[in-house]
Formats: C-alpha cells, sequence, structure tokens
C-alpha cells in the first residue's frame, strides 16, 4: 500500500457507539485511553457520533474527557446498518484525517471497523487489550535508525483464544486503527459541566446497493443487569454441580452487592444463561474480586477474566489450572466452604 | 443459486493448547480443522442446497496442506473446492486477506457469499466484512439463522442484547456464527469421493483485479511489531485447610486488603 | 508393504473417532448401567452412512471397503463395544451374507435399507445344544407349497428382537452318505420381523456389552416365503461358515477397539494418579506394561487389518480372519485386565470405563467363535 501525506492526518478520535440513543460504556472506556495517547502525541481527542436525533447525547462526551465531538445527524442512521453508518464514518475520516481511529470491539464495532478500514484504505487491528505510543520497529534496525518511525499507536491484542499477545503497528497508512474489546479501558470520572466543542458534519448518505432492510428488532427480555458492569463477581463452573447450587452463590454474591457469573459448563449444563458466561466465547469482565468456584480454569475462561483486581479460586482439585491465575486458591469442598464465607462475612459486616 | 463459503484451517485449540518446553506454542502438536464459524456457514449453506437446491463452492487461502479442510467440506456435501494458495501471498493481514479472497471470488458466479464471523487463531471477524467491502455487497455479520426468500435473505443478526431480523437483496455476504447451527458429520461414503475429486488450485496469476501492492506481507498495512506467546499470570498462594480454616483465610486476606 | 492409512481411509477414521467421542462416548456409561439398546446412536449412524459402510452406492451403501468397515467398529468400540457389535452384527453378519449369496431381488429388497439404516440386521445360527458344533442345529425347515415353514429356536442373537431382518440357518434335508451315516443339510434363510409364527424369548441378561439387544428367536410355524431362501438350498452350512468368517473380523476390531480404549484410559490415568509421591506414569512398572500392552495392540491391529484387506481383496479369508479374532480378543481381555489392575481400586468401580471394558472384552473370546474354534481353524489350515 502506498504512503498517503500521513503527516496531514492529525488527532485521536474514538467512534461514539449509541444504541437506542444512549450510549454505550465503550465510548467513555475509547475517551479514557484516547486521552492518555492524545497527551503523549500533544493532540486532542475527538469522538464521533453518529444517528438520528442524538445531539443530545453531545454533552455526555464532554464530560467523560471528549474535547470535541463531530456529530453526524441523519434519519438514516436511526438503527445500526453497516452501509450507512460506514458511509458516514468514512466520510468523517476522509474530511476529518484522524491520525488514529479507535472503535468498540463490539457487534456493532467489529462490523463497522473492518468495512470502514477497507473503506478508507488502512488497517485495523482487532480486539485490542493495549494501546500505546512508542516505536516502529520497536528497536531500531542497526544502520537504519533514521528509518524508524517515532509516534506511532502500538496495539497489542492476544490472538488465538488469549495463547499469544501480538504487538501491531501501521506505519505507513492512516487512519491507525483499532477496536478495543469492552471492559479493558477504564473511563474517566465524569466532570459535570465539561464542554466539547460540538461539530455538525453532514456528509450526503448514498442510497445504493448495499443498504438492506431491518424488518424486525427484537430486544433480549431479562438481561438487564450485566456482569461487565459489576465490582464483585461470584463466578460458578461444572463443579457446583447443579443449578439449586447457584443460590449458594447469589448469596455470597449478594454480601458485596455483586452478581453471579459462571464458565461454560455451567452454560452448556442449563444453570444460567449465556449472557451471564465469563471467557472467550462469553465476556470479558474485570472486577475488583472475581470469586471462581468450581470452576477449572480453561484457558478459555481464564482468558476472560484474568485481568479481574483480585481472583479467588474455590476447587476441590489441587491441580486446576485455575490456581495458576488465583490471587488466593483454597482447595476443598466448595459445598462447605462457601455458605461459611458467606456466613462469616455477614458476621464481619455486622461488626463494623 | 450459486453459494461460495469461505473456510480457513485453523490450529484446534478445543482439546487444549498445546506448549513446548519453554512456554511458547507448540502449533505442530495441534491438528489443523476446520474453522467452527466457518463450519457453522459451510452447514448453512449445505442446508440451503438441501432444501432449494445450489451449488456450493468452497473457497479457502492457505499453505497447500489447507487442502485437508477442502477435503472434508467436499464430504461434507460441498460440491466443488478451490485453494489460492501462493507464497507471494504469505504474512497477509486482514486487508490483504480480503484484497486475496475478493480477487478469487471475482472469477466466480455467485449469488451468496457465507464466511464465518471470525477464525479461532485471529480471532479479528474481519475479513468477512472486508471481502464484502472489497466487492461492493451488502454484508449482515454474526447472522444467527439464515433463510433465502426469492432473490433474498432473511437473516438474524445478532447484537449484545438483541437481534434484528434484517433483509438484503442478493448477491450479498454473511459472516455466520457456530451458533448458527449444528454442523453435519461426513458421511464415508462422501470421504472416499471427496478424495478422488478435484481441487481447483489458484495462486496470484488468477486473481482478478488485484494489485500487487495489496498482496502478502507487503501489501499488509498492519505490521507486526512484538509477538509473544502468553506468560500466563503468577500463582498467588494456594492452601488445602479444612472448611473453617479456609474462611478464617479468606477472612483475614480481605481484611488485609481492607475488603471488609 | 506400507503399514500406513491412505488419505481416504485415514480421513474416514478421523469421522468415525469424532463420531465416537462427541455422539457415543458420553452415553456409554448409561447403556452399559440400564441395559438399553442405543436407538438413537443408531439413528444417527444410519443418517451418516455407517450402517452399509462396505455396501455398494447401487445397494444404498457407501461403496466403501471393509478396512473403512474394520475402522469404524475399531473406533466405536473404543468408546462403547456395544455400539461397535451393533454395526458389526448388522452389516457382517446380515448385509454381507445377502450381498454375496443373494439375489438380484433380494439385494434390492433387502441390502438397499439395511444399508441405508433404515432397517436392522441380525444371523441366527446358534442354538441352545448347538453353540460350537454347529451340526447340532435342530431348527428344521419345510417347504409347504409356496411357503416355508421353520420351527425350532435360535438362542444369543445380537441384535434381536430390535432387528428387522434375520438370516436364519435351518435344516432342510436329512441324508445318509454311503456308509449309512445321517448328515443334516442346511439351509439359509431370510426371515422379517413380524414372520406369523416368529417371536422372540426373554432377553438375556449378561456379563458385557449390555446395551446390546441378545434375545432368543422362536419359530412355531412360522411361515416365510418359498423365494426366502438365500442361496441354494442345501447350502446354508458353507454360507454361514462364509457369513462368520466375515464376522470374525468385525468382532476383531471391536476387541482391538476395547483393548485401544482400554489404553488410552490408563494413559490419561497413570500420568494424573500419584502414589509415593510421583504419577504412577513415572513408576517403572506401569512404564513396562504400557509398553507391553501397546506392542500387542499395534500387533492385533495389523492383524485385523490385514484380514479386513484381505476379504476385500481374497475369495477365503477364514484363516486371516480366525487369526486376527483369536489374537486380537485374547489382547483385549489381557489389556483390560492389567488396566483394571493398573486403576487398583479405582479400577473396580464402575464409575471408571476400565471395568466395563474388562467385562465387555470377555464376551469376543467367546462369540462368532471362540478362541477354541480359531485355533481348530488355524491348526487345521497348518496341518491340511
Amino acid at each position: 500500500m502506498n504512503n498517503m501525506g500521513l503527516e496531514e492526518y492529525k488527532g485521536v478520535f474514538i467512534y461514539a457507539q449509541q444504541v437506542d440513543n444512549e450510549l454505550s460504556s465503550i465510548a467513555f472506556e475509547l475517551i479514557g485511553k484516547a486521552k492518555e495517547l492524545a497527551k503523549d502525541l500533544g493532540t486532542d481527542v475527538t469522538a464521533v457520533l453518529l444517528g438520528s436525533n442524538v445531539k443530545g447525547l453531545t454533552d455526555e462526551l464532554g464530560e467523560y474527557g471528549a474535547d470535541k465531538v463531530i456529530v453526524v445527524d441523519n434519519p438514516e442512521l436511526e438503527t445500526y446498518r453497516t452501509e450507512p453508518y460506514a458511509q458516514a464514518l468514512a466520510a468523517v475520516i476522509n474530511e476529518y484525517k484522524p491520525e488514529i481511529m479507535l472503535v468498540g470491539a463490539t457487534a456493532i464495532g467489529r462490523d463497522l471497523g473492518p468495512t470502514v478500514s477497507a473503506r478508507v484504505a488502512t488497517g485495523l487491528t482487532a480486539d485490542c487489550t493495549k494501546l500505546e505510543i512508542g516505536d516502529f520497529p520497536i528497536n531500531a534496525v542497526p544502520g537504519k535508525e533514521d528509518e524508524q518511525k517515532h509516534n506511532q499507536l502500538l496495539m497489542t491484542r492476544p490472538a488465538f483464544g488469549g495463547n499469544t499477545i501480538a504487538t501491531i503497528a501501521c506505519p505507513d497508512n492512516r487512519p491507525q486503527m483499532a477496536t478495543v474489546r469492552p471492559g479493558v479501558m477504564q473511563k474517566l470520572p465524569k466532570e459535570a459541566g465539561r464542554k466539547a466543542e460540538v461539530i455538525e458534519f453532514n456528509p450526503t448518505l448514498e442510497k445504493n446497493n448495499r443498504y438492506v432492510d431491518i424488518l424486525n428488532v427484537v430486544k433480549a427480555v431479562g438481561n438487564v443487569e450485566n456482569i461487565m458492569d459489576a465490582k464483585v463477581l461470584v463466578s460458578g463452573g461444572r463443579g457446583v454441580g447443579s443449578k439449586e447450587n447457584f443460590k449458594m452463590l447469589q448469596d455470597l454474591a449478594d454480601v458485596f452487592g455483586g452478581m453471579v457469573s459462571c464458565s461454560r459448563a455451567a452454560v452448556e449444563n442449563g444453570w444460567l444463561a449465556q449472557d451471564y458466561q465469563v471467557g472467550q466465547t462469553g465476556k470479558t469482565v474485570r472486577p475488583q474480586i472475581y470469586f471462581a468456584i468450581g470452576i477449572s480454569g480453561a484457558i478459555q475462561h481464564v482468558a476472560g477474566m484474568e485481568e479481574s483486581d483480585l481472583i479467588i479460586a474455590i476447587n476441590k482439585d489441587e491441580d486446576a489450572p485455575i490456581f495458576s491465575v488465583a490471587d488466593y486458591g483454597i482447595v476443598g469442598d466448595l459445598n462447605k466452604i462457601v455458605p461459611a464465607l458467606t456466613e462469616a462475612l455477614k458476621a464481619e459486616m455486622k461488626n463494623k | 443459486m450459486n453459494i461460495v463459503v469461505c473456510i480457513k484451517q485453523v490450529p484446534d485449540t478445543k482439546g487444549g493448547v498445546k506448549f513446548n518446553a519453554d512456554g511458547t506454542l507448540d502449533r505442530a502438536a495441534m491438528l489443523a480443522i476446520m474453522n467452527p464459524d466457518d463450519k457453522a456457514g459451510l452447514e448453512a449453506a449445505l442446508r440451503i442446497k438441501d432444501q432449494n437446491g445450489a451449488k456450493v463452492t468452497v473457497l479457502t487461502m492457505g499453505l497447500p496442506k489447507a487442502d485437508a479442510v477442502l477435503r472434508e467440506a467436499m464430504a461434507m456435501g460441498a460440491d466443488d473446492a478451490i485453494l489460492v494458495t501462493d507464497r507471494v501471498l504469505g504474512g497477509a493481514d486482514t486487508w490483504a486477506t480480503s484484497t486475496t479472497i475478493a480477487g478469487a471470488l471475482r472469477n466466480l458466479d455467485y449469488d451468496l457469499i457465507i464466511t464465518g464471523r471470525q477464525a479461532i487463531d485471529g480471532d479479528t471477524a474481519q475479513v468477512g466484512p472486508q471481502i464484502a467491502e472489497h466487492l461492493g455487497l451488502p454484508v449482515i455479520s454474526y447472522a444467527e439463522d439464515i433463510k433465502v426468500e426469492g432473490d433474498s435473505v432473511i437473516v438474524k443478526r445478532q447484537y449484545e442484547d438483541r437481534y434484528h431480523e434484517v433483509k438484503a437483496k442478493m448477491p450479498c455476504l454473511i459472516t455466520a456464527l457456530s451458533e448458527l447451527n449444528e454442523p453435519r458429520y461426513m458421511t464415508p461414503g462422501g470421504i472416499f469421493d471427496a478424495c478422488d475429486k478435484e481441487v481447483t488450485v489458484w495462486g496470484r496469476a488468477d486473481l482478478k483485479d488485484v494489485d500487487d501492492s495489496n498482496l502478502g506481507l507487503k501489501g499488509s498495512p498492519t505490521k507486526i511489531a512484538k509477538a509473544s506467546d502468553k506468560v500466563p499470570k503468577g500463582a498467588g498462594e494456594k492452601v488445602n485447610l479444612d472448611p473453617a480454616e479456609s474462611v478464617a483465610y479468606l477472612i483475614g486476606k480481605f481484611k488485609e486488603k481492607h475488603i471488609i | 508393504m506400507d503399514f500406513t492409512l491412505d488419505k481416504k481411509h485415514e480421513m474416514a477414521r478421523g469421522l468415525f473417532r469424532d463420531f465416537a467421542e462427541t455422539e457415543v462416548k458420553p452415553l456409554a456409561q448409561e447403556t452399559d448401567e440400564t441395559e438399553q439398546f442405543p436407538a438413537e446412536t443408531v439413528a444417527k449412524m444410519a443418517k451418516y452412512g455407517f450402517m452399509g459402510i462396505p455396501v455398494p452406492k447401487e445397494y444404498g451403501g457407501q461403496g466403501c471397503d471393509p478396512l473403512t468397515y474394520v475402522t469404524c467398529v475399531e473406533e466405536l468400540s473404543k468408546v462403547c463395544a456395544t455400539t461397535g457389535v451393533i454395526v458389526s452384527a448388522h452389516t457382517s453378519l446380515c448385509i454381507d451374507p445377502i450381498m454375496t449369496f443373494g439375489t438380484e431381488e433380494q439385494k434390492k429388497k433387502y441390502v438397499v435399507p439395511l444399508a441405508k439404516g433404515e432397517k436392522l440386521g441380525a444371523f441366527g445360527l446358534t442354538e441352545p445344544g448347538a453353540g460350537t458344533d454347529a451340526q447340532g442345529c435342530q431348527t428344521k425347515a419345510v417347504l409347504d407349497g409356496d411357503e416355508w415353514v421353520l420351527n425350532g429356536s435360535k438362542c444369543f442373537i445380537t441384535n434381536g428382537k430390535v432387528a428387522d431382518v434375520y438370516i436364519v440357518i435351518a435344516i432342510t434335508s436329512i441324508t445318509e452318505d454311503k456308509r449309512g451315516r445321517k448328515k443334516k443339510n442346511f439351509s439359509a434363510f431370510i426371515v422379517e420381523k413380524g414372520a406369523p409364527g416368529f417371536s422372540f424369548g426373554t432377553k438375556e441378561k449378561k456379563m458385557g456389552i449390555r446395551g446390546s439387544s441378545t434375545y432368543e428367536l422362536i419359530f412355531e410355524d412360522c411361515r416365510i416365503p418359498k423365494d426366502a431362501l438365500l442361496g441354494q438350498e442345501g447350502r446354508g452350512f458353507p454360507i454361514a461358515m462364509h457369513t462368520l468368517d466375515g464376522g470374525r473380523i468385525g468382532i476383531a476390531a471391536q476387541a482391538l477397539g476395547i483393548a485401544e480404549g482400554a489404553l488410552d484410559r490408563c494413559i490419561e490415568y497413570t500420568k494424573e494418579r500419584k502414589q509415593f509421591g510421583r504419577s504412577i506414569a513415572q513408576q517403572q512398572n506401569t512404564q513396562f506394561k504400557l509398553a507391553d500392552m501397546a506392542a500387542r495392540i499395534e500387533a492385533a491391529q495389523l492383524l485385523v487389518y490385514k484380514a479386513a484387506m484381505a476379504k476385500a481383496t481374497q475369495k477365503v479369508y477364514s484363516v486371516e480372519a480366525a487369526k486376527a479374532k483369536l489374537f486380537a480378543a485374547e489382547t483385549a481381555m489381557a489389556v483390560t485386565t492389567e488396566v483394571v489392575q493398573l486403576f487398583g481400586g479405582y479400577g473396580y468401580i464402575r464409575e471408571y470405563d476400565v471395568e466395563r471394558m474388562m467385562r465387555d472384552a470377555k464376551i469376543t473370546e467367546i462369540y462368532e467363535g471362540t478362541s477354541e474354534v480359531q485355533r481348530m481353524v488355524i491348526s487345521g489350515s497348518l496341518l491340511r
């Protein structure tokens, strides 16, 4: 691919995802990370907001740290569809030329990101868990020190089911695009009254053969709480043994005001819905405390929870792989330990 | 109706990932399988074939040994197979890969292209939508269900907390989720036939309307700065006590950490 | 000489292994415990063509060969010997004689649905008074106008009651030779379930392969059409013997699978199980036993595959089949016994599959010709 006037591209942009005219948490997480990158580059952070009647959302983006918000407000953008959204985002990129464009690795972002990156002919790194500014190559090739490029976005991502880690750069094309897994980056504290500069941009959205018709939108019922938002997760696996036994886990979670989650085995046994599954094929979580109870710790599960601040594992098998990531590992019978722990915690909290 | 299913050969991570003594991945010890999302896409195509009649072609880009997944696909019921392989295509990122596959697809008649959502080795979910972009086709990602209705497809498109029922006119591209279906097994007779069939092999010269500057490692805008196998997080403390002592131990730790 | 499977057979083996691991293994314990015939598994196998592997496509089969069929029985038996014998009895003892000796009409009528798995097959030779000595059979068939009338009974019939089509051997005449000795002349018949006068006795309660359906067949003035005769009248004995030659290859494959399955479990277990501070796989006693078992199993495998190739290429393969069955069956018994020993107390407990495998192994030394019969066949060929 050809170099394309890279120096024209300035600023860190994030795609501010909204669904039903409500901003997704990932938008704020991306702003949080973008602020760090922008500081290193000496530039500012622009949130790109696409939708219909979404101008009311710009204040919140400002309060979470966006310096500018570019809004494309168009009735075609009412509900997410690949083509009009890709047209709008590509138009923003072509017009405002960001050096970095971050998108959430959500079911929307993982469709919009690749479509737009191909449309503007740049690279895209998927599902990043770490972003930083650095040099490429990381170590200059001896004798070719002047070919080393500085101020590059270095995008780190797991691959191979979390078993390998690669750091990727996009040195010759702009913008440098990445999708970022939800729950990995930290949002900044909300600063009430902080304002972003709002730029309204109205590109023409061309109606072409690539539009699809939405016949129906069916929202999942009873899926209001999200394990990704919980500060404490009490997670159960095959060892819990039955749906009824999950009550014990719920009791423990209640002590902390936390939630119950689970491994794939629990979903396969029909003990909990897939919405509560942690891991490769479920959700990536990062609570302050993660209890892994009766979970052996298959690599696919660990990939979804290892970033938790504190991991406590309870398992009767002393060789269970979960112990290799646990801060505190308890070998023993969960049926005895969990209820006793719940009671002890309740007693401790009462004494306070 | 012509359906092309794009499939990839990937190392199997299901039976546990194997490591070398130095902690690096032992790729050679892992079986090479058809990527699960792709297999679901193939099954979806075969069901359309069973119900409406269709010719199903499978296409893969990879090393010559990727022939194995094409044979598997034919043993399941695919009619034709194409292997795109060439040294100059190696080291491709998703841009260069999708450019290559689009270049191959331009030689074919298709009404529907199905890819898996993502491969279990790269996990990017990018190649499907990018092929659609190169070919100027409508794309529906994350398909949970696919129905053919006249000249259109009706797809259940999955999101985190909902699905959209989406209608697209063919030709179009769909990316399939492994939740879509339970793929069928091969049959013994299908295996024997598949091994006797010809697999069409295409190289760089067979790609249509593709510029060299967009192919292979050189044509990949993303470059690997550093790659390593993951070093597992170090284990903390592990105790094996009776239940009451275990609880006391944890309460002590919670106090230490000011959690309670 | 090449001792590796070619691409087709390797790929087919991969299919059977995948199917066995995913569909059969999870049910093996329950099948044994409840003694229930695994009808759903058989229906799935039918869907994927496992019930007609060596049968030509024009007769509803898969158009593969005996070696492919053998790897199927082997892989199934690795995880569930019951499932292995269902396929073996159906294919070797029912489809094979019809394919070999049947008329075109019989092949069309019976083999097509059998090979597609729409119908299940069985074979009846053994009687209460006639096991190894088949000449002791009493079941008779008499031609009465356009019908044969069967009287007698057959016992220990695999797939009994669940099968739709039965090959039954019965006496059709008794002749005297020059010296005045009486000789029974047998004929083979195809009997369909539901024929008037055809019923089933009680279900046998067995030591092993407990999910396979083993019944007595009872014929009381059972009337079947004249054209139910398979092959020539009076040629029933050679038909039965030829059928058993093929059946022995299937049972040899079943025995081989049982031994392989037990060894697989043993390797897993001895790596995990710790005694005296280290895994028992680190003890030399274990290592040597594993080595002996592995070597013996591979020898059995070569004999079984050789017999399968002989069936594909030779008219007569009695000795190859006998050697394969003798050695594979005795290997299965020896290996499973050794594996139970290495498991110690856990080996004796039903929760661990090796106890079942040891019970399953025993029958392979008995049915379709005991090990003693195989020795007779082999020595007979040596001393001819």
